[in-house]
C-alpha cells in the first residue's frame, strides 16, 4: 500500500499536504468561534478539542515506528517529528486556553488545582515532561546529544501515559473515550514490548 | 442534504408518536427528496404554533433580579444520561420519550398508595414561575425560569405517616424511551432523595415546565425535581415513582461513587469535589471572554435553608 521508497522532493510534498491537515482543528475553533458554533459551553469545547488532538497526535507520533517497520516505508520517519510537534502545539494550545479562558490567570487558583486535582496533576505532568522532547528536537540537539538524545526521547512513552490517565480521571463516569485511547496506547506500547523481547532473545 | 428542518421542539410533542415514527420509516424508506421537504415543511409549520405554554402561571418574587440563560442552551446542554452521557445527546436523542400519557405513583409510608395523573399534578396546585440559578457539580451554571409547584404541597396530597422520614424519587425505567438505559452508567432507575424537611422546604419545587412552557423532554418531562441549593444532579428528571421512607435512600449516584458523591450535595465552595474545584462557575451562555463567578454557599440560598443544616459538619455531610 505505501510505497517503500520516496524521492526526498516527494517525501518534501506529503509532508506539507498533512502539515496543513494537522492545522484543520485549530482552522475549525476559529470558524466555530466565528460562526457561533462553539455550543453552550464554549471554553469548554475548546479545551476539550485541544486536548483530544494534543493527545490524538501523540498516538499519531508513536504510531510510525511500527508503520514504519511493517511496510518496510523507511521515509515515514521523516513525518514522525512533524507530529510530535503538532503533539506538543495542542497541548500547549490546551494548557494556554486552560489558563487563559478558563481561569484567567488566577495563579493562585491554578496552583490549588494542580497540587489537588488528580487529573490536573497528570495532565499539567505530561505536558511539563513534553518540553524538553520539544526544545531538544532540532537536528543540531540531535548530532549534539547523541545517545542521551534517544534516552530523553524515551519520556515519550511516560508522556503518553500520563495524557490517557489524565482523561481517565477527568471523566464523570462514562469511560468510553478513554478506553479506545488506553487500547490504542497498549497496543503501541505492546508491540515496543514485544520487539525488545524479541532483540533480548536474539543475543 | 437536510431532510427534516431541527426546530427546538421534539417532532414527539407535535404528532402523536405512532404517527412520526411511521413518518420517520417511511421517509426512510421513500428516501424521497422533494416528499420529505413537503413533509418536513409541514411538520416545522405544525411546531411553530404547538410548543405548548402554561396559561395562568403567578409570577412570584423568586430570582426576579437574574437574568435568564437563553433557552437554546437551557435546552440543549443537559446532563441527562437515559439519553446519552454528552451534554447534546438529550436534545438529540429525547425523542423518543412520550411525556404523556403519564402517571406518578406515591408509595411507602403513607397512609394509602396513589396514583396520580400528570393533568391532575398540574391542578394540585396554582402553577408559579420561580426564576432559579443552577449549579451543576461540574463547575458550570444556568439561570431558569422553571414553572411549578412546591413539593410540599404534593407531599401534604399525598398524606405521608409519622414514619416518613426521607422522599425518594424514581426515574422511568424504559429502554424503548430511554435508550441511554442500554448502557450500565448508572444504575438505573435513576432515583434521589431528601429529608422530609428539605423536601418541605418552600424552595423545593416540582417542575413541570420552564419558559412559560410545558417541560422539553431533554430537562426531565413531564415532571422533574428543582432544588436550587443542591447541585444540579440531586434535580431528578422524569419522575414516575414517589416513595417515602424511614431509612436514607441511596441515590444512584452515591452507589456510582460514594466519595465524590454524598446524599446532601449542598452547593458548597469551601467542599472541593475530587475532580474539581468548586470555588467558582462558568456561567453559561455569557460569552467566550467572561470570567468564571464566584460560586456562593448553597448557591445563595442560605438565607432559606442554611437552618436546615445547622449543627451538621458540612465536610463529611457533603
Ligand atoms: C498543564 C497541563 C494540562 C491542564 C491544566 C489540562 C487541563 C484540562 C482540563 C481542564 C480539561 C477539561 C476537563 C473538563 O472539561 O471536565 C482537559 C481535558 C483533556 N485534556 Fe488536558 N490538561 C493538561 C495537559 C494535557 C495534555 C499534555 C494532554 C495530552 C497528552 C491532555 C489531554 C486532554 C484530553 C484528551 C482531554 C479530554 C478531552 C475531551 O473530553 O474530549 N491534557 N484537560
Amino acid at each position: 500500500m505505501l510505497p517503500t521508497t520516496l524521492t526526498p522532493a516527494a517525501v518534501s510534498r506529503v509532508k506539507a499536504i498533512l502539515f496543513c491537515i494537522a492545522l484543520i482543528p485549530l482552522l475549525r475553533l476559529f470558524v466555530f468561534g466565528f460562526l457561533d458554533m462553539l455550543g453552550a459551553n464554549p471554553i469548554e469545547f475548546v479545551i476539550r478539542s485541544f486536548g483530544t488532538w494534543a493527545l490524538t497526535f501523540l498516538l499519531i507520533t508513536l504510531t510510525v515506528t511500527p508503520l514504519r517497520k511493517f511496510t518496510g516505508a523507511n521515509w515515514l520517519v521523516q513525518l514522525r517529528r512533524m507530529f510530535g510537534l503538532y503533539a506538543f502545539f495542542y497541548a500547549l494550545m490546551h494548557m494556554l486556553s486552560y489558563v487563559w479562558l478558563d481561569q484567567w490567570f488566577d495563579w493562585a487558583e491554578i496552583g490549588k488545582n494542580i497540587a489537588k486535582h488528580p487529573f490536573i496533576i497528570a495532565g499539567f505532568s505530561s505536558f511539563v515532561l513534553l518540553i524538553p522532547l520539544a526544545a531538544t528536537s532540532t537536528n543540531a540537539m540531535m548530532k549534539h546529544m547523541k545517545r542521551n538524545w534517544q534516552k530523553l526521547h524515551y519520556l515519550v512513552y511516560p508522556i503518553a501515559m500520563l495524557g490517557v490517565l489524565h482523561y481517565f480521571w477527568l471523566v464523570k463516569k462514562d469511560i468510553t473515550q478513554p478506553v479506545i485511547y488506553a487500547v490504542i496506547l497498549t497496543i503501541l506500547l505492546g508491540i515496543r514490548v514485544v520487539w525488545r523481547l524479541q532483540q533480548n532473545a536474539a543475543k | 442534504m437536510l431532510i427534516l428542518p431541527k426546530s427546538d421542539i421534539a417532532p414527539s410533542d407535535i404528532t402523536p408518536q405512532e404517527v412520526y415514527q411511521e413518518r420517520r420509516q417511511f421517509l426512510g424508506m421513500a428516501g424521497g427528496l422533494a416528499l420529505a421537504a413537503a413533509l418536513g415543511g409541514l411538520s416545522t409549520s405544525a411546531a411553530a404554533n404547538t410548543r405548548q405554554k402554561f396559561s395562568g402561571v403567578i409570577s412570584s418574587k423568586f430570582g426576579a433580579d437574574e437574568k435568564p440563560t437563553p433557552y437554546k442552551d437551557v435546552t440543549g446542554y443537559n446532563n441527562f444520561y437515559e439519553f446519552g452521557t454528552s451534554k447534546s445527546d438529550p436534545a438529540d436523542f429525547s425523542e423518543t420519550l412520550r411525556p404523556r400519557p403519564w402517571t406518578v405513583s406515591i408509595e411507602g409510608e403513607v397512609k394509602k398508595p396513589k396514583r396520580i395523573a400528570i393533568e391532575d399534578l398540574y391542578k394540585l396546585a396554582p402553577l408559579e414561575e420561580r426564576i432559579y440559578r443552577m449549579r451543576c457539580v461540574e463547575g458550570w451554571s444556568m439561570v431558569i425560569p422553571w414553572v411549578g409547584f412546591p413539593l410540599a404541597d404534593l407531599i401534604k396530597w399525598a398524606e405521608p405517616t409519622g414514619n416518613a422520614k426521607y422522599v425518594e424519587f424514581f426515574t422511568l425505567n424504559d429502554q424503548q424511551q430511554m435508550p441511554g438505559q442500554r448502557s450500565n452508567v448508572l444504575d438505573w432507575p435513576y432515583n434521589e432523595g431528601l429529608r422530609m424537611d428539605e423536601a418541605m422546604n418552600p424552595l423545593t419545587l416540582m417542575a413541570v415546565g420552564l419558559y412559560g412552557e410545558q417541560m422539553p423532554n431533554q430537562n426531565g418531562a413531564p415532571i422533574r425535581l428543582v432544588t436550587p441549593w443542591k447541585y444540579g444532579f440531586k434535580g431528578i428528571k422524569s419522575i414516575v415513582r414517589i416513595k417515602f421512607t424511614e431509612q436514607m435512600p441511596v441515590s444512584s449516584w452515591m452507589k456510582a461513587n460514594i466519595h465524590e458523591y454524598g446524599f446532601y450535595s449542598n452547593v458548597n465552595p469551601d467542599v472541593d469535589h475530587p475532580r474539581w474545584s468548586q470555588a467558582t462557575e462558568r456561567r453559561i451562555g455569557t460569552g467566550f471572554f467572561q470570567k468564571r463567578q464566584k460560586t456562593l454557599m448553597f448557591n445563595g440560598y442560605a438565607e432559606q435553608v442554611a437552618q436546615m443544616y445547622s449543627g451538621m459538619d458540612l465536610r463529611k455531610n457533603f
